[in-house]
């Protein structure tokens, strides 16, 4: 029977220069192929090329994680009422009963103890949320560290800085929705950071809360925000994100065989199919298992927002404390300008350097390539330690941020570490201009000291711990000579030398000045690859010399 | 009132005048006098504030003075009332260990029939607020009535208290190292008397500002924040998001960390060998 419909349907179409489909489900696939062109898609993607690393995979914890806000936010929305409307609690939560609250604030409430699921599926999507920004900024620093946002991806680089930034900005909204007694004064320090913006500051803030703090208006404007706008653009700015990371190819660790031209790795079908499919599992296993463990946000705890209330302890979510640091260690200064307006700098000024600590990060690779000269691509990543002044800004940077967390949380250090509120700002705010510079200069020693260790390494060997004792008396460690492979992976790096003055005369003769600011990107370029900045690392010259000559090497 | 006019020139007029004179005035002063401290004192209170005044003398009088006048090292107990030396003592905070922000909580030094003879020596010295009686602070044993107060004194609390003590009465910092103490396991006759003398750096809530209903609202939130059970979880010391994101840190990216190096690490082979 089977074989009389075959035939007639080959019969009655057209004849086709592929073979005849051995089962439906490759049927369904011509059938999708001639409409979508999936098979050329396909062809050209799935031997897509990675290497293999575990630091290639940060970036997939920050898209599983964000697959998983998804999911389970679109679950809470359809629960959720973000409306600043009154109503009094009578559901099951008995100490909240009879309690005056918004909607917004009882719909959550409602979501946690209701609502099949919905505590678990709140926590999933708030811890998701938690681990999600932790993931982007341990994504983000492995392309720092390593150099992966040099040419072609300083554009890509920029799209994840987007991403971090939005990510942050749609955590906040988000921590704003349930508009309970944490929530509610995050968003009065939001506003109050507003009014202290200088002649624009009341408008803009009248604008957004559509009249005085509170309002009406505010929940469901950043209901909005948080659930269209922003996740809008933090999606297609992922699917570009990741379109570039096809196009550019994935970056890789030097080795015996990866070039630059290359990539090294293994085909994403079926490999990192399952590889990746796997892991997916696994982030979302592991984010559920925290939010069935530990509690998130317990709204119920904070109680509805009232102006007139507030708790101790009332901290950003983590990525949004550096902000809360910035704003607690800076002195109280109010100045009073022309005409008796006030310039609330105590705030102002924390909220000019909100942007700036992060835009330092988002501009580096310009900056670094701008200083060093080099215009060139880049796929092999260098080691850290190999780009000691790198690594060391990079460090400095984690240290300001830390600095400014432990700024954010200073009543939790204080009362935990039995130390004076005041004390920790002060140490803050002295912390706030040492802490970054010592990171820097101990950090950039700390990577010299390596690049000798490697040096070292390559041309003597690693210790054996075997103790010889020579016919004259002489005791020596046998020192094992490394591998051919690891003797490529350590010497691979390149050592860009730095950019030199041009030449005081010109072709002709005639003197030439050098501004200021090539003078200064020939300083900056010295402290990048100068003398003392970088070990010369071993030629193989050396290499032969120490280890032909003589033996007990 | 003619036999009343006829005897007054009798020999013993003067001595029944005298006679009713001084009835009427025994008895308007037995009507009208305040009943009196003496009279109302039963030994047992006497002897009370006798052993505490030796107590006090023992354990008290260094800083506060021989009798409780105060000295530069410790404040004046005259007015304080039973209900301080109740929450002080009874709490291990007096007598003190050494100087500092703030004297914290300890392991109480004396027991409570000590404690009551210290308070009752205090007392003496002037009047303050008396310590609480069970019916004033413990909160409602029904159900329902309970469950009210929980959800009044939430909001109560999260109004007058938890600025310091956090929503959920962990404690919090105040200024120069002193700070609001967690109200894990405290007595609620302690949070009462807390509440109504104001210990330390904490404002006093007397019965003017806050009725007694009120107080015995608040220490029912209390009550039922440290006994019920956290529906989420663990509670992550209830401390707000800074314990969160240590724990998105610690346990989820540190986690999912480990795991890319596992995944990583267990790769398929290029080549079958």
């Amino acid at each position: 029977m089977s074989t009389a419909s075959g035939t007639t349907t080959g019969a009655s179409k057209p004849a086709s220069t592929r073979a005849k489909p051995a089962n439906k489900a490759e049927a369904t696939a011509d059938w999708v192929d001639g409409r979508l062109g999936i098979y050329s898609l396909a062809k050209a993607n799935l031997r897509k090329i990675f290497p293999d690393h575990w630091s290639f995979m940060l970036g997939e914890i920050c898209l599983y994680s964000f697959i998983i806000i998804i999911l389970t936010g679109v679950y809470l929305t359809m629960f959720f009422k973000p409306s600043m409307a009154e109503t009094v609690y009578h559901g099951s939560y008995l100490p909240l009963n009879g309690i005056r609250m918004s909607e917004a604030y009882a719909s959550t409430v409602d979501i946690s103890f209701e609502i099949r699921g919905g505590l678990l599926i709140r926590q999933i999507h708030h811890w998701a949320a938690l681990v999600f920004v932790a993931a982007m900024f341990v994504h983000m620093m492995r392309v720092f560290f390593t150099g992966a946002f040099r040419k072609p991806r300083e554009i890509n680089w920029l799209f994840g800085f987007l991403l971090l930034c939005l990510g942050f900005f749609d955590g906040f909204f988000g921590y704003s929705l349930p508009d309970d007694l944490l929530s509610g004064t995050g968003i009065r320090f939001m506003e109050g950071a507003i009014l202290a913006v200088p002649i624009v500051g009341t408008y803009i803030q009248m604008f957004l809360f559509g009249g005085e703090f509170p309002g009406t208006d505010i929940i469901p404007r950043f209901f909005t925000i948080h659930v269209l706008l922003i996740p809008g653009i933090m999606l297609g700015l992922l699917v570009a994100h990741l379109i570039l990371v096809f196009y550019h190819k994935h970056t890789q660790w030097a080795g015996p065989g990866k070039t630059e031209k290359n990539v090294v790795g293994m085909p994403l079908m079926p490999v990192y199919m399952a590889k990746a499919g796997g892991f997916f599992f696994l982030v979302f296993g592991i984010i559920a298992a925290m939010s069935a463990i530990a509690t998130i946000n317990p709204v119920w705890a904070y109680g509805p927002y009232r102006p007139d209330q507030v708790s101790t302890d009332a901290q950003p979510d983590w990525y949004m404390g550096f902000a809360e640091g910035l704003i607690r260690f800076m002195p109280g200064w109010e100045i009073s300008v022309w005409g008796g307006h006030t310039l609330n700098l105590g705030v102002f000024i924390p909220l000019m350097l909100f942007p700036l600590v992060l835009v330092a990060i988002a501009v580096y690779p310009f900056i670094e390539s701008w200083v060093t000269g080099d215009k060139r691509e880049h796929h092999i990543l260098d080691r850290p330690r190999n780009a000691p002044v790198r690594t060391a800004l990079g460090a400095a940077w984690i240290s300001l941020y830390l600095v400014l967390l432990v700024g954010g949380g200073n009543d939790l250090f204080a009362t935990h570490l039995h130390m004076s509120i005041n004390t920790i700002t002060y140490m803050v705010r002295v912390g706030f201009f040492v802490v970054p510079v010592i990171t820097f200069f101990v950090t950039k020693r700390w990577c010299l000291g390596l690049q000798r260790r490697d040096k070292d390494k390559v041309l003597h060997g690693r210790e054996s711990g075997i103790i010889k004792r020579l016919p004259h008396g002489e005791f020596v460690e046998v020192h094992t000579p490394l591998s051919q492979t690891d003797l490529h992976t350590l010497t691979a790096h390149e050592q860009p030398q730095p950019l030199e003055l041009p030449a005081e005369t010109d072709e002709n003769g005639v003197a030439r000045k050098a501004g200021v600011v090539t003078k200064t990107r020939t300083k900056l370029s010295e402290g990048f690859y100068g003398e003392g900045n970088q070990i010369a690392k071993p030629t193989s010259e050396e290499y032969l010399e120490i280890t032909s000559g003589h033996g007990h090497h | 009132m003619k036999k009343l006019s006829a005897r007054r020139r009798h020999p013993l007029a003067a001595v029944v005048v005298l006679l009713l004179a001084l009835a009427a005035t025994g008895g308007l002063y037995a009507a009208f006098a305040p009943a009196s401290k003496a009279q109302a004192d039963s030994s047992s209170q006497s002897l009370a504030i006798d052993e505490g005044k030796k107590l006090f003398a023992v354990g008290c009088s260094s800083c506060h003075g021989l009798n409780g006048q105060g000295t530069s090292d410790g404040p004046s107990l005259v007015g304080v009332g039973s209900a301080a030396v109740d929450f002080q003592v009874g709490t291990g905070r007096m007598p003190a260990q050494q100087p500092g922000a703030q004297v914290p909580r300890k392991k109480a030094v004396y027991n409570q029939s000590e404690i009551d003879q210290l308070a009752a020596y205090v007392a003496s010295l002037g009047p303050g607020p008396v310590t609480p009686n069970p019916d004033q602070y413990q909160p409602s044993e029904d159900k329902v009535t309970n469950a009210e107060q929980v959800a009044k004194g939430g909001e109560l609390f999260r109004t007058n208290c938890a600025q310091c003590h956090n929503f959920a009465g962990k404690g919090g910092a105040l200024t120069d190292g002193k700070y609001a103490p967690s109200l894990e396991g405290v007595d609620s006759k302690h949070i009462y008397e807390a509440m109504q003398t104001g210990p330390q750096n904490m404002p006093s809530f007397p019965d003017t500002t806050m009725p007694e209903e009120q107080k015995r609202a608040i220490i029912a939130y209390v009550q039922n924040t440290n006994d019920a059970p956290n529906p989420g979880g663990l509670a992550l010391g209830s401390l707000g998001p800074f314990t969160e994101g240590l724990f998105s840190w610690i346990f989820g990216i540190g986690t999912l960390i480990v795991i890319a190096i596992w995944v990583a690490a267990h790769t398929t082979k290029a080549k079958k060998s």
